[in-house]
């Protein structure tokens, strides 16, 4: 067996537990097919209505019922479907008691249009509407459920009750990478021997008409809106924006030594963790790339790895130009000769950017990558961008001998992890 | 790059930034609390009671006017409270050190733009097509550059943006769990090998309708007449308060090797989440917490800087709880500072070091307070989140 502590003594920490939801569909093994198949979920947006607006598509979970919908609330949902998938499979601990601590990446939360209109209406305030009014009907105690669906905490909250996670779960942030973040907080806490397991969940159910807008003013979305299926194509030289979407993913993460003592089927291995953040500019990467460069090569060192060693690129891949320029950039200057080798695929152009969840939506994918031993395409490369050279496995998927990959994750506010993941142990 | 290591390591607090109605800086701070400085605004949201922000002249940390605009009020706090502890810690400036110097922001959301929110409520019910009439509005109403400034892990980017601290940057949520979280982690980190320095904390605008709003739905704001926050069970709740608070956390050997001179220790911190449906959870919980941080508490000099917040029942059952725990002293430090929420946790982590290291506890904040004489050299800081989350550190003396 391989050795249960790396080089430098610390747990190894492996995978025993995954489940996804995306717009294609609930749980690894739809996903996978249509993944493979080269699906796109991506659709026209009917939860709201587009008139007036630029962009009208979305890889929304439509399939999943949420009643009063507001994105904590579909995002808890998700994420409550995602970790199920995951700690069944897993089988660590028992039911309603998961033996370690929650690590959720979330969506920023705040009240939405429909619950501000209806204390607007509840205010009895009849010409100039304003905050004083809010406040009295607010104060009225008829809204009180209000307060806990629009805490932060809430949707942790739901997921410590009900797998019954062990201490006070941690909520975060880190914009589109948030996802990795969450891993990276529960592959840490693993390895300073803290805890045999933790579960890590990212979730983002925020196609909401403010979040659409918002995305949109800051010229971040696709436009081309027919048909919504080939409007996320990334490192295409038409490009012209991210898709929005939803979903959530889950991995539950255990020590080595635990998860072989239980007899548990290890999934796959996170054999290291890199991050760098950038001080450039609150929405653009450095142009000379030495923060994502270091974010990567800092996951290799991490991972006591070298770019040799990496057969797999899950990227960041969303779309918009200025993204897949740099990471193209990035990557070449990070494998050098070899990037031209090595194939690099954004899930993305199928399942749309998932914006908090993404970073463990493609850990998932990234590791079903591995074990089926076949890569999930870039669909809607039909105008290849002369400046990409690299192998973005175009359109279809392709079988291919992998043993380590890795996964980038970048977000707004300089935000650039990097997740380097195995097939197996050393 | 990172060992393994037998023994946790020692991590000292080198540098501390905190702004609120006090005023900002360690004096301001210690003489505000001297003085009892009892500073509210009764009017601007009456019947609400909040912590006006001290005046700060921004320039001063944020240089740039360019980087103050794309900021909103909570993010010019924190980027300012930062700033104060970089320069404290003697790290501003330093590119290469602040290059890899890992970060955790504690942050909920940004502010709302009252006036658009109102103008759209105003003129939604007559609209023909309330749905294109929101739609339109909002393309053109709001600012695009607003996003960033609600974005929670923007206080982080900002923090980078304008004072180059680039090692990590995760930003925790979750109300007052956040910053209890990222002391918690950060020292953990540190302990570990994880990480030699980190900056972490946290900034709060308390003086927004939005937000009034958001807490007043559960009915948490103090209205009515001020009182310290032990007194308010006739009335419970919490005053908002605007607050930033950022501490410079560094591995001992790391502060001592580029001759940093330390504040204080943060010797140990703990998460807690207790099952707030039962009745004494949170007591019970405090409890289970409290050998965790303060196994080796010697009484003679040690007190309690709580982060109470006067929320029922909370609060109440913190009281108890350490009416029954010991017979420390007790500061709710809220009592002056008011409520921060996400940041409070570090508030009141920086607020006892600032104790220990001037080695005197500082008098009540309230009548239900006791002086206290002799030397402090602990201080166990609390933090019980008003809906949810339990938090406690110690904070020691050095030397």
């Amino acid at each position: 067996m391989a050795s249960v502590r790396d080089k430098s003594g610390r747990p190894v920490v492996v995978v025993t537990g995954m489940g996804v939801v995306t717009s294609l569909g609930a749980g690894k093994a739809d996903n996978w097919e249509k993944l493979t198949a080269g699906q796109s979920g991506i659709r026209a947006i009917s939860r709201f209505s587009t008139g007036g607006l630029r962009t009208r598509i979305a890889g929304t979970v439509d399939f999943v019922p949420v009643d009063p919908l507001t994105s904590p609330a579909l995002a808890g949902r998700l994420a409550d479907m995602a970790a199920e998938e995951a700690v069944a499979q897993s089988g660590v601990g028992r039911n309603g008691h998961f033996p370690g601590p929650l690590f959720l990446a979330v969506a920023p939360v705040e009240v939405e249009w429909p619950q501000r209109q209806e204390v607007a209406k509840a205010s009895g305030a009849n010409q100039q509407v304003t905050y004083t009014d809010l406040i009295r009907a607010a104060s009225s105690g008829k809204f009180r459920h209000y307060h806990e669906r629009f805490m932060f905490a809430s949707v942790a909250d739901g997921l410590a009750q009900k797998f019954g996670t062990e201490g006070a779960p941690v909520s975060l942030s880190t914009a589109c990478a948030s996802g990795a973040s969450a891993i990276q907080l529960g592959f840490e806490a693993i390895r300073r021997g803290e805890t045999d397991a933790a579960l890590c969940v990212a979730t983002d159910g925020s196609v909401n008409v403010e979040s659409l807008i918002r995305f949109s003013l800051l010229s971040a979305l696709a436009m081309s809106n027919d048909p919504p299926q080939g409007a996320s194509n990334p490192f295409s030289k038409n490009c012209d924006g991210f898709v929005m979407a939803e979903g959530a993913g889950a991995l539950v993460l255990e020590s080595y030594e635990g998860a072989t003592a239980r007899g548990a089927k290890i999934l796959g291995v996170i054999a290291g963790c890199g991050e760098l953040a950038d001080s450039f500019h609150r929405t653009r990467s450095s142009p000379d790339g030495k923060p994502i460069v270091g974010c990567m090569r800092n996951a290799l060192e991490d991972a006591g790895l070298t770019p040799e060693d990496i057969d797999y690129i899950n990227a960041h891949g969303t779309g918009t130009p200025e993204n897949d320029k740099m990471e193209c950039q990035c990557v070449t200057t990070v494998f050098g000769e070899r990037a031209k080798q090595i194939p690099i695929s954004s899930t993305k152009s199928m399942i749309g950017h998932t914006l908090s969840a993404a970073g463990a939506i493609e850990a998932v994918v990234t590791l079903m990558t591995l074990e089926h031993q076949r890569i999930p395409p870039t669909i809607n490369y039909n105008i290849p961008d002369p400046a990409i050279t690299l192998d973005v496995v175009p359109n279809v998927a392709r079988d291919a001998s992998m043993r380590r990959a890795l996964s980038n994750s970048f977000g707004f506010g300089g935000q650039n992890v990097s997740l380097v993941m195995a097939r197996e142990p050393n | 790059m990172v060992e393994a290591v037998a023994t946790p390591r020692e991590a000292w607090i080198t540098g501390i930034g905190i702004v609120s109605c006090l005023g900002e800086g360690l004096d301001a701070h210690w003489q505000g609390f001297a003085d009892g400085k009892r500073v509210v605004d009764t009017e601007t949201f009456a019947p609400y009671i909040v912590h006006p922000l001290a005046p700060i002249d921004f320039d001063k940390q944020i240089p740039k006017k360019g980087d103050q605009r794309q900021m909103e009020p909570w993010q010019r706090i924190g980027t300012y409270a930062a700033g104060l502890a970089l320069d404290g810690a003697g790290c501003k400036g330093n590119k290469e050190l602040l290059g890899r110097m890992d970060m955790i922001v504690a942050a909920g959301g940004g502010e709302r733009d009252e006036a658009v929110d109102g103008a759209i409520l105003s003129a939604l019910p007559n609209a023909a097509k309330p749905d294109l009439f929101l739609n339109e509005r909002l393309m053109s109403d709001l600012r695009p550059t607003l996003f960033l400034a609600q974005l929670s892990n923007l206080l982080a980017g900002n923090i980078s943006i304008v004072h180059g601290v680039t090692g990590s940057s995760r930003t925790f949520m979750g109300e007052e769990l956040a910053g209890v979280d990222a002391t918690q982690i950060a020292l953990a980190r540190i302990a570990a090998g994880q990480s030699e320095i980190a900056l972490v904390g946290g900034s709060y605008n308390g003086e927004r309708s939005d937000v009034v709003m958001l807490y007043e739905f559960g009915g948490y704001c103090l209205k009515g007449d001020f009182r310290p926050v032990w007194e308010r069970e006739a009335g419970p709740g919490f005053a908002l308060g605007s607050l930033g608070a950022f501490v410079v956390l560094e591995n001992k050997a790391h502060a001592t090797a580029r001759g940093a001179t330390p504040i204080a220790r943060l010797s140990a911190a703990a998460s807690g989440y207790s099952r707030r449906a039962q009745p004494g959870a949170i007591k019970d919980e405090l409890a289970r917490m409290w050998p965790r941080v303060a196994g080796a508490l010697r009484p003679a000099g040690a007190a309690v800087i709580s982060g109470a917040t006067g929320a029922a029942p909370a609060t109440a059952e913190e009281k108890d709880f350490l009416a029954a725990q010991s017979e420390l002293p007790v500061r709710a430090t809220g009592s002056l500072v008011g409520h921060g929420i996400e940041p409070q946790m570090v508030m009141n982590v920086a607020l006892a070091a600032l104790a220990v290291n001037r080695g005197k506890l500082f008098p009540p904040c309230g009548a239900l307070e006791r002086p206290m004489e002799g030397a402090l050299t602990q201080a166990v800081v609390t933090g019980v989140g008003h809906w949810r989350g339990e938090g406690l550190a110690l904070v020691e003396a050095i030397g």
